[in-house]
């Protein structure tokens, strides 16, 4: 539970609360979540879009995504409180790190490959990767 | 349940995905047709984000069900990236879980 996590949260608000009361919904979503110890590293607001079916008779809603880094503890804490709200009409969280990290590797295997391709003149960096793949053996 | 399969045959064309489709073709047992190569493999994408609607939105036939990669070319790999992107996508009302 040490490790760090990051986390994505898209929530969805009632299309018919005003600009102001989206903000302060907003606030406290971020309020819980750095009390719960999380920190937040991006906030987006997706402004209004159309649904693609409806939630609670509703056919559009205003969209917040946050990006969040946390040990998990606060996003139980969220959906806890997210669940009751009547104006968040539906929220998503998802780890994002673990996929990343996959993401990240593939690149890296593919930029290596690259290095050691016939035609390569970058020497070193075959030479590195190399030395990096007698590690993985 | 086996006929709405066969409906995306006709629908490809509207995809934008190359098919050779010649339907006065001689009907061998298997229908010649050029290799599709997946399009994720050639971008260099390792991530499929569930907010890219747009891109999502090309692998759903109207019915919103998700093209299956015999028709796309998609490789599994990716294949099975979009098709959670698209899960994602439909939970947050992105998507629709079924059109009309």
């Amino acid at each position: 539970m040490a490790e760090k996590r990051t986390y994505e949260i898209v929530f969805i608000i009632n299309p018919e609360v005003g600009d102001d009361e989206v903000m302060r919904l907003n606030e406290g979503v971020q309020k819980i979540i750095t009390s719960q110890g999380g920190t937040i590293t991006k906030t987006e607001m997706m402004g209004r879009r159309q649904l693609a079916y409806e939630i609670n008779h509703k056919k559009d809603g205003t969209y917040i995504l946050l990006e969040v880094e946390g040990s998990g503890a606060e996003i139980a804490e969220l959906e806890r409180r997210m669940r009751v709200n009547d104006q968040i009409l539906r929220y998503m969280t998802i780890r994002v790190d673990e996929a990343r990290r996959r993401a990240d590797k593939l690149k890296d295997r593919r930029a290596r490959k690259a290095a050691k391709a016939p035609g390569s003149k970058n020497k070193q960096s075959a030479a590195e990767a190399d030395v990096e793949e007698g590690y993985a053996a | 349940m086996s006929s709405n399969y066969s409906n995306y045959e006709d629908r490809d064309s509207g995809f934008g995905f190359e098919r050779e489709y010649d339907r006065s073709m001689p009907r061998g047992p298997r229908r010649m047709q050029r290799r599709k190569i997946c399009r994720f493999c050639i971008e260099k994408v390792d991530l499929i984000d569930f907010k890219d609607v747009k891109l999502l939105q090309s692998y759903i036939p109207e019915r919103g069900k998700i093209l299956p990669r015999r028709i796309s070319g998609v490789c599994a790999a990716h294949q099975r990236m979009l098709a959670e992107a698209i899960k994602r996508a439909r939970n947050i009302a992105l998507l629709p879980y079924a059109a009309d």
